[in-house]
């Protein structure tokens, strides 16, 4: 088991000829992921590395392949309509990786995805990784992750990668990592993920990596504190990054919060988090709370 | 990226948000002679991307146009949260029997652009806002349909109760929202939003931020940047494509992806030592972005040691390895350079690296505590 991807996972990639997403599609396939198809308009009918079919519409691609996941790697501009094309079509999971979408076409966006029922995670982020059935959707690289009970949910990508570098190294593995993205408007918050772990019978502990600015870490605290029985260790990033020069005062007024990474720490303990000050603690953390001893 | 208010000003006012005739000043003559067409008593102010511009000196009101001369002389050039000021904002002084606070945000929670009213504005809306949260009234609007007629009305009878007030402050509510949708901002913020005593509505100051993500297909508003605005090395890195910050410390920090540099920063600061920057290289980072990283960080006096800290994921390491030693072939740095990187292509790139004896590390605490000590060192 695992949260969100699984060996059950059949995923499309949309945007599968570009540069990065040939790269990736690769990269993916040489980890294990079952890509059944790839689209890019205007190029139905060929296939990717010998392997790929390649359809014109997502649609095509689903009926053809029986597709239930999609990641995305097309251009910013492209990326939003690229999402509604995926929940039109019927995909249950859309990971868009795409960074520099406008924000408003995800405000656009997200009612759509919302009244199909769909996830979507991201944009602006890493994708997801389930090291158990060897399924990665997105970036992540695989060789770092080892298979085991412990669940990721992190802001940021490379930071993620040194983390989950710690974890593997010591012998701690994963059941599912997900990098949910730092962009305002998301598909999949800390909260979503926090309950899809704690409802995973094979997570037993998990890992949530914020960073300054917003409430996102505020909120999941108060849901951990309330929702969650599973020992979860955190960290916040940007613990000594400068006030920023803020113009007008509508961010203040509309969070009620202005984001610090006290304000998020203190929140974290709270909620009876445990809080990491420096990466390389995930592991003497986690060992604590889950009672292993050192190897 | 922020506008100035003056620029603000001229997007609102195109919109046809009414607002007093002023303009902007890059001199103490030109003030003057602003402020000798405008007549009367006019208000000087500072155009500097930083709040709380008036407590620091940069608003002040001017009786005639000598007077204005003055005060343009003292502002211009003066410093503001570390920004120099370049252009002043010449406007008549208005009258004012009321103000307001109007906003419109892309809220996170909501996922939608949010107009907050509020009859008690000015420069202490914020104070407003955490103190009594119930006098700033709410609205969450959905881009699909955009601002509804009764929304706008709903809005400004928050406001007034003079039924031709509420109908100009509605009709400002819609072209608020039409100028924030048209021209990709993320933050339009009229603060303060005035009646005058003869019962007019009127814009008095204005904020505009635009979505940076915007600026990729929108050349048109790309054009409003205003460099000078920005710390030089700020100005500099963002042309290369490189996310910076200045900092006060003396560890150049160069790394990819911001959540990684932002917890590298951190343990610098945990090793006792100080950030000179943040820097994020990005994702599919050529050499030459590692060149110009360098090369801003090393134009920096005050940077003792320079740290890369690299995690490959898209970011190949050899790149940036090759990126360092082009570097260091093309001009001469004179501070240690400490490198840790994994991931990515890492046996390359250590065998690069060593190629020209610089060592490589693989574990993040190790590097940092090095270059720390290594600044300190130097110092």
């Amino acid at each position: 088991m695992s949260i969100f991807a699984d060996a059950g996972t059949r995923l499309l990639v949309q945007g599968i000829t570009g540069r990065e997403g040939s790269f990736h599609t690769r990269q993916m396939l040489e980890y294990g992921t079952s890509v059944v198809a790839g689209v890019t308009p205007g190029k139905g009918g060929q296939t990717f590395e010998g392997k790929v079919p390649v359809f014109n519409t997502v649609a095509d691609a689903v009926q053809a392949t029986g597709a239930n996941a999609s990641v995305i790697y097309v251009p910013p501009m492209a990326a939003a309509a690229a999402v509604i094309e995926a929940a039109d079509a019927g995909i249950a999971l859309i990971v868009c990786i795409t960074e520099g979408i406008p924000v408003m076409h995800m405000s656009r966006t997200m009612p759509f995805v919302r009244s199909r029922g769909v996830r979507l995670i991201g944009p602006n982020c890493p994708g997801l990784i389930t090291p158990g059935s060897r399924t990665k959707i997105g970036i992540i690289p695989g060789n770092i992750c080892t298979a085991g009970r412990v669940g990721l949910v992190s802001r940021s990508g490379t930071l993620t990668y040194e983390v989950v570098n710690h974890l593997t190294r010591a012998g701690i593995g994963q059941s599912t990592c997900v990098g949910i993205g730092g962009d305002p408007i998301i598909g999949t918050n800390f909260i979503d993920c926090l309950r899809a772990f704690q409802e995973d019978a094979a997570t037993d502990a998990i890992v949530m990596i914020g960073e300054i600015g917003g409430t996102d870490e505020q909120n999941a605290a108060a849901f951990v504190r309330e929702r969650v029985t599973k020992p979860v260790v955190g960290f916040i990033a940007g613990q000594t990054a400068p006030k920023g020069r803020r113009m007008g005062h509508a961010g203040a007024i509309i969070s009620g919060s202005s984001g610090t990474a006290e304000e998020k720490l203190a929140a974290f303990e709270a909620a009876g988090i445990d809080v990491m000050r420096r990466p390389v603690e995930v592991v003497a953390l986690l060992r604590g709370r889950l009672g292993l001893t050192t190897a | 990226m922020n506008l100035h208010e003056y620029q603000a000003r001229a997007l609102l006012k195109s919109a046809g948000v009414p607002m007093l005739d002023g303009d902007v000043a890059s001199t103490p003559t030109e003030a003057e002679a602003i402020a000798r067409r405008i007549g009367g008593t006019v208000v000087i102010k500072a155009q500097v991307h930083a709040g709380g511009r008036g407590k620091a000196g940069g608003v002040k009101l001017a009786r005639n146009p000598a007077e204005a001369a003055d005060e343009a002389a003292q502002i211009l050039g003066m410093t503001i949260k570390g920004l120099t000021v370049h252009k002043v904002l010449v406007v008549p002084a208005a009258e004012i029997a009321t103000e307001s606070y109007v906003g419109l945000i892309m809220d996170r929670e909501t996922q939608r652009p949010v107009f907050m009213v509020s009859s008690a504005g000015g420069i202490d809306i914020e104070e407003v806002a955490a103190r009594t949260p119930e006098k700033i009234v709410k609205l969450p609007i959905d881009p699909t349909y955009g601002l509804f007629p009764h929304q706008a009305l709903a809005l400004a009878f928050v406001l007034y109760r003079d039924f031709n007030q509420v109908k100009a402050a509605a009709k400002i509510m819609e072209q608020l929202y039409g100028a924030y949708v048209a021209h990709g901002a993320s933050i339009a913020e009229i603060n303060p939003l005035v009646t005058t005593p003869d019962g007019r509505v009127l814009a008095l100051d204005a904020k505009i931020v635009i979505d940076d993500n915007e600026l990729f297909w929108r050349p048109d508003l790309g054009v409003l940047r205003d460099d000078s605005a920005e710390e030089p090395s700020e100005a500099a890195a963002r042309r290369a494509n490189l996310s910076f910050i200045k900092l006060d410390g003396n560890v150049g920090c160069v790394v990819n992806g911001a959540g990684l540099a932002m917890a590298t920063m951190d343990l610098v600061k945990y090793y006792g030592g100080e950030p000179a920057n943040f820097l994020d290289i990005g994702g599919s980072s050529s050499p030459e972005k590692v060149i110009n990283a360098l090369k801003i960080i090393t134009a920096d006096p005050h940077v003792k040691a320079i740290l890369f800290n690299i995690f490959g994921g898209i970011t190949r390491t050899d790149d940036v390895a090759n990126g360092i030693v082009a570097a260091t072939r093309q001009f001469k740095v004179n501070v240690p350079i400490v490198i840790r990187l994994t991931g990515t292509n890492e046996a390359e790139a250590i065998r690069i690296l060593e190629g020209v004896g610089m060592p490589a590390l693989s574990d993040m605490d190790q590097a940092v505590e090095r270059a720390v000590q290594l600044a300190q060192g130097a110092a």
